[in-house]
């Protein structure tokens, strides 16, 4: 169907007992939706999360085979294993809905965010500010007397503690894109 | 065969090579080049609604008796948001409807035109899929498709939105095509869980079948199928009020309705059973009563087109994904291979033990001599028509859970009701698509005074195509569910729960040209029903019946399937304030 080279099959095995269903302890999931990109797609996809009361914590989507007019929507979300399965049935359920994967069940997946963050300080905190973005990774994009903007790569967690150090050094505003994920190996 | 035309020509030839012949509509601004298409041809049928809920369900009514998709064409703005009710109806009850909508030109979308909507936007979650057709070479293609969307799988309504400008542009038409969509649901449920399922046929000991409308929908072969399964294996069977009909209510294996106003023979049990077998079901919480006393020591297996039904509300233990009748034949095969093993002594004792719950009569009401009870009534209309080639709708309330208990289906697709969204106002403009579909059947819609009100213009309907219609009223000068839920959990303060100011529906008919007939003498009912039955055209049957009672057995909101209330029970404090926040 497509050149991304995703395994069918989560989709139709979603309503089987891949794991203990009616448990009350919250997991969090990453999903990937391979959609049509029709106007109208991601509402539909939204729109199942709010109408159904399912959380969304992280959400992103862009075309990802132009060819075959493919999206990618990678969605986060907490809930019950219950929850989470009748999640993945009713994307399924979809129309321009060709194929949804739990990244969690099927893992081991890697996941990324990308996140631009403005710093506004000067002297020692300025220093401080760049020293540990050197530790981290991440690169200076725009550069003034009084600012930096950092570009950083990394795991959702990697991204909260960087902010979380640059939050006394100055932190004035933060971008980020949401997580894409991809299963590990073949 | 490709072919230059009209947008507006392409809607009608698609329809006409999709077989459709009967529309529901009315027309409007936006849909004027698509009527004037109508004008000019005569193999589709077009009829002229009094408002556009009516025309949806009138398609549903019309889907329902024949198993073919409903087809709905309104115009922008009001007409599309008027068929907002219907269209939700259709989705919550899994009823193939196509709805063609109009739209303002495209170059105006956006721009808050006159009668401009966002119909796929206020339709996206209550239809199974829509469609803004922007291009009219893309036209033909996308009404193709939305019937292939509307029937396959778990059928649904669909909306195909298309802008003025759009029908009066010229494109390439293309005929219909094996589908080339990616939507392709799966039929055939997995043999491993067949086979599990098998096994666990051959050992129970207190088996039931409970059955839904996704049997009705996979097709009259899988009703055959399920009337051969439970009449080899001899197992009891209950169905939902969507299923009825598709075991036949006169068959040996019948225990009747099941849930909240289901029979106790069939909730007890499904309360007691050690396999339940779910066919086409989706354990609605008019079904299950308190879930966490629903059906505590069975295995469970749950057949069903929509892999999101499964494991929805009740754990199962066996879940098999696809088509009931591709499913029932796969088990049929299987366990005549396997020897056709049942426990047939400890099902014997299971008879007997329903048996025993049967003779409590859960029926049961007192008779009067001055007033009409509803449940005799019911019973009457029932002895009278039974023979007749007949199909019933109702409306939403008592009278619906009366029709339910008191008559009897045996065919599939012969009790069409508004069961998932529970909309007044259903029946009525539904019996009108089922008699088109059936112009010699008799077609009663058992109503309410209150929920029949509510779809009243539709007479117009009625008359102008002279369709017999009966419109069998009981009369009970009440919202009757609302004042009984009132009553046990209110306070008895009946709050707005009464018909004021009701019509003198024998001169309501008359005003209309049709026959209104009013009857309040239990002595008079079978002559009256049969002047019903005899007059050809439609009549307005005036049934004015007990005001006060009430629709039992019932499981009050927050208790089990073993906690039903009968109906010479005290009903004071049967629901708890843990139960009264439920609906």
């Amino acid at each position: 169907m497509s050149a991304l080279h995703i395994k069918k099959g989560s989709t139709r095995h979603s309503a089987y007992n891949l794991r203990p269903t009616f448990s009350d302890v919250e997991e969090r999931h990453t999903i990937a939706v391979l959609v049509e990109n029709e106007p109208g797609v991601l509402a539909r996809v939204i729109g199942l999360f709010s109408g159904r009361g399912y959380n969304i914590e992280s959400l992103t989507v862009a075309e990802v085979d132009h060819t075959g007019h493919l999206s990618r929507i990678t969605i986060v979300t907490t809930g019950t294993p219950q929850v989470i399965e009748q999640i993945k049935a009713q994307l399924g359920r979809i129309i321009p809905v060709h194929e949804v994967h739990d990244l969690t069940v099927e893992g081991p997946s890697v996941e990324r965010e990308l996140a631009m963050l403005k710093v506004v300080s000067t002297g020692e905190k300025r220093v401080e500010a760049l020293r540990l973005a050197d530790i981290f990774r991440a690169n200076v994009v725009d550069s003034t007397l009084s600012s930096f903007i950092f570009e950083i790569t990394g795991a959702p967690e990697k991204i909260d503690a960087f902010a979380d150090l640059m939050r006394p050094l100055g932190l004035a505003e933060i971008a980020r894109t949401g997580v894409a994920a991809l299963l590990r190996g073949e | 065969m490709k072919r230059e035309m009209t947008g507006a020509r392409m809607v009608v030839q698609a329809l006409k090579d999709q077989g459709v012949d009967t529309v529901f509509g009315y027309p409007g601004g936006a849909v004027l080049p698509i009527y004037d298409e109508l004008f000019v041809q005569n193999d589709i049928r077009h009829i002229l609604v009094r408002h556009e809920q009516g025309a949806v369900h009138a398609a549903e009514g019309y889907a329902r008796s024949t198993g073919r998709p409903g087809v709905v064409l309104v115009t922008s703005g009001p007409g599309a948001t008027n068929a907002v009710t219907g269209i939700t109806d259709a989705l919550m009850d899994s009823i193939p409807v196509v709805v063609i909508t109009g739209q303002v030109p495209t170059f105006m979308i956006g721009s808050d035109a006159f009668q401009e909507a966002d119909t796929v936007g206020i339709t996206r979650p209550c239809t199974k899929h829509n469609w803004l057709v922007k291009d009219t070479d893309r036209l033909a293609e996308t009404i193709h498709e939305a019937f292939h969307v509307a029937t396959a799988g778990r059928p649904g309504p669909v909306l195909v939105d298309i802008p003025k400008d759009v029908q009066f542009a010229t494109g390439t038409y293309v005929p219909p095509r094996p589908s080339t969509s990616h939507y392709q649901p799966q039929v055939k449920g997995d043999p491993e869980e067949i086979t599990e399922l098998v096994a666990a046929i051959e050992t129970a000991e207190r088996p039931v079948f409970y059955t839904g409308g996704g049997v009705i929908n996979s097709g009259p072969a899988a009703s055959q199928l399920l009337r051969e399964l439970v009449d080899a294996t001899g197992f009891p069977i209950t169905s939902t009020l969507m299923g009825l009909g598709a075991y036949p209510a006169s068959g040996p294996n019948w225990l009747g309705m099941l849930g909240m106003h289901g029979l106790y023979e069939a909730n007890m049990a499904m309360h007691d059973c050690d396999l339940m077998i779910a066919i086409g079901a989706r354990f609605d919480d008019r079904i299950t009563g308190r879930i966490d006393a629903f059906s505590p020591n069975s295995k469970k297996a749950h057949i069903d087109i929509d892999p999101s039904s499964i494991n929805k509300v009740v754990k199962t233990d066996i879940p098999i994904v696809g088509d009931v009748a591709h499913v029932l034949e796969d088990i049929l095969k299987i366990w005549k291979s396997r020897g056709r093993k049942t426990r047939a002594e400890a099902v014997e004792k299971w008879h007997a033990r329903i048996d025993a719950w049967r003779k409590i009569d859960c029926l049961a009401y007192r008779n009067t001599e001055k007033t009409i009870q509803p449940q005799y009534a019911l019973q009457r209309l029932e002895a009278l028509t039974r023979e007749r080639d007949r199909y019933i709708c109702t409306e939403v309330g008592q009278h619906q859970m009366w029709a339910a208990q008191f008559m009897g289906f045996d065919e599939p697709g012969r009790l069409m009701t508004s069961g998932g969204l529970g909309t007044m106002g259903y029946g009525f403009p539904a019996s009108i698509g089922v008699q088109l579909a059936h112009p010699e059947a008799l077609v009663i819609n058992v109503a309410g005074d209150a929920s029949w009100l509510m779809n009243m213009q539709e007479m117009g309907t009625a008359a102008q195509y002279d369709l017999p219609v009966k419109q069998f009223i009981l009369n009970n000068e009440r919202l009757g569910m609302v004042r009984q839920w009132q009553e046990l959990l209110h306070g008895s303060r009946y709050s707005h729960s009464w018909s004021e100011s009701l019509p003198d529906f024998v001169k309501l008919a008359e005003a209309f040209g049709a026959k209104g007939i009013l009857c309040d003498d239990p002595a008079d009912l079978d002559d009256a029903i049969k002047e019903m039955i005899e007059h050809d055209g439609p009549v307005i049957f005036d049934c004015v019946v007990e005001k006060h009672a009430n629709c039992f057995p019932m499981i009050p909101s927050g208790k089990a399937h073993n906690e039903m209330l009968l109906g010479e029970a005290s009903t004071e404090g049967a629901i708890e304030s843990g139960g009264a926040v439920l609906v």
